[in-house]
């Protein structure tokens, strides 16, 4: 992928960014922080990539699985906390229900 | 092109899609959950298209294996159980935890590839060639290693495991500031001359930079920063995109990053604070003090939790507005029950929530759901703020600052200009309070002196089963 094209997947994805999060009600925006956040996770996949290329170096090795064990903290940690908080959203309306 | 090249290109493509509906999904109430749910299996997916490439081309070495178990069962371990056991009080400083960790992880990739040019592999793995490179290298560790310090830092502030040192306040941090970030600059250039040692010098003045930049900051200006800290995490993930070349990542990062922003504004337009007062202004009580010396209260009425009970119990309207210190005490399911009691009297009670009650927006919001207050009783500050005058009692809980009518009346109020909740126009207002201490701003509140306000001194949790059972003795919501 050359380096233009992937400055135009920036400037795309960041407009996207801008555009999904418009009308947000404030009930949401500690989950939907919450949520971005664990999404930020992503960088696992770099770790990955990392983990993946530096087969007989250990060094480089342990510094990528340090760095999946921090993203997938955030990842997994981020994802299951906010689904504690929205759970007790729908847990009010289907109770109405 | 191959198959696993495709293939992973499929994969992508649709991880994109799914983060992007996700993302979408999560701010409608109905969706979220869903949708967080999805965004979770949109990440799922993309570990699988990585791995599956890897496998369909260069092969995944054995020792790799090991370390991608080990790295992931510790991260995830650790996440769920500290996800499961946090009090959902201490959701902002979770957040901000889990935040800097992603940052971390980013400024751990950047250095791994900085420090260890890797050879062998289908691409040619050499970074340090191109400028490119070794900018988004130095990105990736700068954004990442402020994100992780400032999130701990803001963390430690949340938990109260730090204070505000005297000296951040004055003008010598602006000072010590630009030296970390001219030190960062010298060591970004040093490091495109090829000098890869002073990638160093980078982690820890950008490391500095993020302690030096947060410290500062006051209490409750802190959700601001929190978010803006999130929205880095995304920009250190883009950064590490390029650093490692994925589409996905870029993506994924930007989205983030973007959708931080726009949240903090949001955030800091609730507060009345601009981004630039926040982050350069210091800490609100440290100028307000010397602002507003006036603070001697002259006219406090001060009442029973009997009393309290039998205006309650008379009222046809009452308006409930909780802040922190309910959340603190621990107090919303004693307050639900009273609530409870009233409703069963044909009293209508909503609850008042002002956009920055709790320490976040929406905090508020998601604690007292924890308590199973219905849903539809929660009003905004906009939608609740024309209904006081005609509302008989109000109870104010907890909150401090977003109830001070000096934000309306008084031009040279550090609070002046932020939307409050007009809570003096009700008839009777009854403050739940330990005792005179100001809140978060450190201002004094002109509430407390109008002649329709009583406080009830007292720990809010203790406050509220006096009043069950005074509520009790009454036989409201016996029936």
């Amino acid at each position: 992928m050359s380096f233009i094209s992937l400055l135009w997947v920036l400037l795309l994805g960041s407009l996207l960014g801008l555009e999904l999060i418009g009308k947000v009600p404030p009930t949401l925006h500690t989950p939907l922080m919450s949520g971005a956040n664990a999404i930020s996770g992503i960088t696992m996949l770099a770790a990955l990539t990392l983990i993946v290329k530096a087969e007989g170096n250990v060094p480089l090795l342990i510094i990528g699985s340090v760095s999946l064990g921090f993203a997938l903290f955030n990842v997994v940690g981020g994802f299951f906390v906010t689904d504690r908080m929205l759970a007790m959203f729908s847990r009010k309306t289907s109770n109405k229900k | 092109m191959n198959l696993p090249v495709i293939i992973k290109f499929v994969i992508d493509l649709l991880a994109v899609l799914l983060l992007a509906l996700g993302i979408k999904g999560l701010s409608k109430v109905k969706s979220a959950r869903d949708a967080n749910r999805l965004a979770a299996f949109a990440m799922s997916l993309s570990v699988v298209g990585l791995l599956s490439y890897y496998l369909g081309t260069s092969g995944i070495g054995i020792q790799s294996w090991i370390w991608i178990i080990i790295g992931s069962i510790i991260g995830s371990f650790f996440g769920a159980i500290l996800a499961k056991k946090v009090p959902m009080t201490s959701m902002p400083e979770t957040v901000a935890l889990f935040n800097g960790c992603g940052g971390m992880s980013s400024l751990l990739v950047a250095l791994g590839v900085a420090i260890f040019p890797i050879s062998g592999g289908q691409e040619n793995f050499d970074f340090f060639k191109s400028l490119i490179n070794e900018v988004s290298i130095s990105v990736s560790i700068f954004v990442g290693a402020i994100t992780f310090t400032g999130s701990i830092v803001a963390m430690a502030k949340l938990q109260g495991w730090l204070s505000t040192p005297g000296w951040t306040q004055s003008k010598v941090r602006h000072f010590v500031n630009i030296v970390f970030a001219v030190a960062s600059l010298i060591a970004f250039f040093d490091l495109i001359n090829g000098n890869i040692s002073s990638i160093w010098l980078l982690v820890v003045v950008s490391s500095l930079l993020g302690i030096g930049v947060t410290l500062p900051i006051g209490g409750a200006d802190m959700p601001v920063v929190i978010s803006l800290l999130n929205s880095y995490s995304g920009i250190a993930a883009a950064a590490a995109g390029f650093v490692v070349d994925s589409q996905l990542l870029i993506v994924a990062g930007a989205m983030v990053g973007a959708a931080g922003l726009i949240l903090t504004q949001v955030m800091c337009k609730g507060m009345n604070r601009s981004l630039v007062s926040v982050l350069f202004g210091g800490s609100l009580s440290a100028q307000s003090t010397a602002s507003s010396g006036s603070g001697e209260y002259t006219n406090i009425t001060s009442c029973s939790v009997e009393e309290c009970a039998l205006t309650l119990e008379a009222a046809n309207k009452v308006i409930i507005v909780p802040g922190y210190g309910l959340a603190v005490a621990q107090a919303q399911h004693t307050l639900r029950e009273v609530t409870k009691k009233l409703e069963q009297n044909g009293i209508e009670v909503v609850y008042a929530i002002h956009p920055v009650a709790g320490r976040m927006p929406g905090h508020m919001n998601v604690l007292l759901a924890e308590a199973d207050v219905p849903y539809e009783q929660l009003k905004e500050m906009d939608v609740v703020n024309p209904d006081f005058p005609a509302t008989d009692v109000v109870l104010v809980l907890g909150a401090n600052d977003v109830v001070n009518p000096q934000a309306k009346n008084d031009s040279s109020s550090p609070l002046y200009g932020m939307p409050v909740l007009d809570v003096q126009e009700a008839r009777t207002v009854f403050v739940i309070k330990r005792g005179m201490s100001a809140g978060y701003s450190g201002i004094k509140n002109d509430l407390f002196d109008l002649p329709n306000t009583s406080m009830v001194f007292g720990d809010a949790k203790k406050v509220l089963n006096d009043l069950i059972g005074e509520l009790k003795d009454l036989g409201v919501g016996e029936k």
